[in-house]
């Protein structure tokens, strides 16, 4: 598996480390209820096909959300972190 | 009280020449890391431009003048060998690192093909030409790759990997080497 690191290009899987869903960046305020924070915890999709997740570049520091696809495997690319939460 | 004798990180253990290949330790005696802050980016390479005539470098490249050079060094990071750094206070995180990393150069014929069995890098001359660093992995240790020339590159690591560095480009190099 190859994965994209925007800074370093394509990059070997062995060079990443996994996180979980991109959801993790859209973290709610401190106002909203209880219910929502324990949606932001722990329900998460669980697509066939396009999905969005966090990899961890490991000798660059960047963290990354992949663009993947579960069904045909096919990584179509990825976004900085810091440039998608902005 | 106790005597402290300085020690280079791959004292004792370099340089070895295996085959076609040398292996020597480039000695660092200055390096910082220079973390610009948000924003702050431009600010900084205009900094070091004015005291060191190097810019900040772009992901995956190197910049140098003269002895001092800078290497990228990872998302928004870059370490200044070699040069005093100019006041950077409110523009940067600036960390002393001139202790913290051991430095290998290797050069020779074979020099490509024993870094081929560690990084999982085309560091090609085609591909991977002077003035080019990448970040990656030498076996299962993180590491800096830089070319230095055309049969010749440094790799960087951190100061407590020393002995690891050198037996893992041994042993490739004693494999390479083997092959004939």
């Amino acid at each position: 598996m190859r994965l994209i690191c925007p800074h370093c290009g394509e990059r070997d899987r062995r060079e990443f480390t996994y996180q979980g869903a991109a959801e993790i960046l859209d973290r709610p305020s401190l106002e909203v209820g209880n219910d929502d924070w324990a949606d932001y915890l722990h329900l998460r999709e669980n697509p066939a096909g396009e999905t969005k997740d966090m990899w961890y570049h490991d000798p660059c520091g960047a963290w990354i959300v992949m663009h993947r696809d579960t069904v045909s495997h096919a990584v179509h690319g990825g976004e900085l972190a810091l440039e998608v939460r902005k | 009280m106790a005597n402290i004798v300085a020690r280079k990180p791959c004292e004792g253990l370099l340089p070895v020449m295996i085959g076609s290949v040398t292996l020597s330790e480039v000695v660092i005696e200055k390096m910082a890391s220079v973390a610009p802050f948000k924003g702050k980016e431009g600010a900084v390479s205009a900094a070091l431009k004015e005291a060191c005539d190097i810019a900040f470098p772009a992901p995956n490249r190197t910049s140098s003048k003269g002895d001092a050079r800078a290497v990228w060094a990872g998302q928004g990071r870059a370490n200044l060998i070699g040069c005093d750094l100019p006041d950077l206070s409110g523009l940067a995180a600036v960390t002393d690192q001139g202790d913290g990393v051991a430095a290998v150069k290797i050069e020779g014929d074979g020099a490509e093909a024993v870094l081929a069995r560690l990084v999982p890098l085309d560091l090609r001359a085609a591909t991977f030409k002077r003035g080019h660093t990448a970040r990656s992995l030498v076996n299962h240790m993180a590491a800096s790759i830089t070319r230095l020339g055309p049969k010749s590159f440094e790799v960087m690591v951190m100061r407590s990997m020393a002995q690891t560095l050198v037996h893992e480009l041994t042993e490739a190099a004693e494999g390479v080497a083997a092959r004939g």
